[in-house]
């Protein structure tokens, strides 16, 4: 145990540990996503993965877990950036970039932004602070109203254009973070570098495309509060 | 050729230093930059300044002395080129070059353009090496070792320990350079006894001396004169991985030895 606090405070140990929390972070937002899709079958299919997450047994267990992740994924890389940053005291007085790419350069902003944004979609969505008016609607089966909820609060340009721009950033975040996911573990052999290269592009468009469709739809109309 | 050289000048390591420009005439695309140096070093001292202190040493690119930021890229804008083995046919007549020094917490300036990068050696001397008995030289080809395995072994071997990986990553990060003496040794059969341990103790040692992480943004690859790709990062990161789930025991690094002034 200690031997592994050991190994594990080090500079390639903390980025495995970023990587890993990364990684379950990502499949988070996979299961997010694919569960917020059932916006698109109507009021009835919303509503009932939203009462039947909520009466899950193991909701909690989830809950917990997914937070811990959260932290630990920020807690170290804020370790890890300050020792980056220690490591040069002196910066150039000119430094010219040759291969680094837009997203690695602001992996650190990409991250804070996507921290905002999920602070705001709690307070909006979970917490009920930022629209109080939609929160609290049920629908004809006495379950708390989600469909109403997202489609009313994403009627609100500002709030659908926040939503669009936010999830567009982590889209930057996600490509850097995924593609460096499996290089921190030790997965790169240029037999499939290309298929990890494109199999991440792949992947984060189907991210930002499958997120941003909800509000896009929403907001232009084609789903609508009767559904469908 | 003219040119206008930007050089960072800094006494000792407890002063500030400053870029300072010289302009520097009579120059032919042939020299190499080095050259250029030695050309502005002896117009300083027949104008009675100070001559700029720099590291040198081979002059043909494989002592991995020079360690020069020029323009704003280690070695300058030739790929897979030392500074030693830049020519200034490179450059237009004329331009305003700037010079710096490697800049790292791990690589402090000794005098101008010249760093201290026995951090490097420590590192080395935690891990860097294969113990092998002494004696008489083993049969050649006694220790069957695949074409394979022995030009990945030589591609890492290539490192010339110049540092350039740390001078161009954002972080200061010795990673590239550690990464190549891992996968060096764990290509080979000699390697195998020490694979593990040498993945630990070599991580150990980099973040000991102040190095920074490795955030995957590649730009040591790009400036290395060897050409050492960044794959080898992902070497190490996977020795790593397996010495902290498999390895039974960690040891600690023996101290390091001081190497004489």
């Amino acid at each position: 145990m200690i031997r592994l606090v050991r190994l594990f405070s080090t500079s390639v140990g903390d980025k495995l540990i970023v990587a890993l929390t990364g990684g379950a972070l990502l499949v988070f937002l996979l299961g997010h996503m694919l569960g917020n899709m059932t916006v698109f079958q109507g009021p009835d299919s919303l509503n009932g993965y939203a009462a039947w997450l909520q009466g899950h047994p193991l909701v909690w267990f989830f809950r917990f877990g997914l937070v811990a992740v959260f932290v630990a994924h920020v807690l170290v890389t804020v370790r890890l950036t300050k020792a980056n940053r220690r490591a040069r005291p002196v910066r150039y007085s000119r430094r010219v970039a040759r291969q680094m790419s837009f997203t690695s350069r602001y992996m650190v902003l990409s991250g804070l932004v996507v921290m905002s944004f999920l602070a705001f979609h709690l307070l909006h969505l979970t917490f009920g602070v930022i629209q109080p008016e939609i929160y609290q609607l049920e629908d004809s089966q006495q379950r708390h109203d989600v469909y109403a909820m997202v489609v009313s609060g994403f009627r609100n340009p500002w709030i659908a254009g926040s939503y669009v721009l936010s999830i567009l950033l982590l889209g930057l975040h996600l490509i850097h973070g995924a593609a460096s996911l499996f290089q921190t573990l030790g997965i790169n052999h240029e037999s499939y570098t290309v298929l990890i290269r494109y199999g991440v592009y792949l992947l984060v468009t189907g991210i930002v495309l499958g997120y941003c469709s909800i509000p896009l739809l929403i907001f232009s109309g084609t789903v609508s509060l009767e559904g469908g | 050729m003219k040119f206008t050289l930007c050089v960072w000048r800094q006494l000792n390591s407890d002063e500030p230093g400053s870029m300072v420009s010289y302009e520097v005439d009579g120059v032919s695309e042939d020299m190499s930059f080095l050259e250029v140096l030695d050309l502005l070093n002896e117009n300083l001292v027949v104008r009675g300044e100070e001559p700029i202190a720099f590291d040198h040493d081979c002059r043909e690119g494989i002592c991995g002395m020079c360690a020069l930021v020029i323009n704003g890229v280690p070695h300058g804008p030739e790929p897979v080129t030392t500074a030693c083995q830049l020519h200034m046919r490179k450059f237009t007549d004329g331009q305003t070059i700037t010079v710096e020094p490697w800049r790292a917490a791990a690589f402090p300036v000794i005098r101008d353009l010249v760093v201290d990068r026995r951090s490097l050696d420590r590192v080395i001397q935690a891990g860097g090496f294969v113990s092998v008995n002494t004696g008489s030289a083993p049969d050649a080809n006694a220790l069957p070792i695949s074409k394979d395995a022995a030009d990945r072994a030589f591609e890492a071997a290539a490192c010339i320990g110049c540092g350039a990986c740390v001078a161009a990553c954002p972080n200061a990060s010795a990673s590239l350079f550690v990464a190549a003496k891992v996968a060096q040794f764990a290509a080979l059969p000699q390697g195998q006894p020490e694979r593990l341990q040498r993945a630990i103790h070599l991580v150990e040692a980099m973040d000991r001396e102040g190095f920074g992480g490795c955030t995957n943004h590649y730009e040591c690859e790009a400036v290395c004169p060897k050409g050492i790709p960044v794959s080898f990062i992902a070497h190490l990161n996977r020795d790593f991985l397996k010495a902290a789930l498999m390895s039974r025991e960690v040891r600690d690094v023996p101290p390091a030895v001081e190497a004489e002034e």
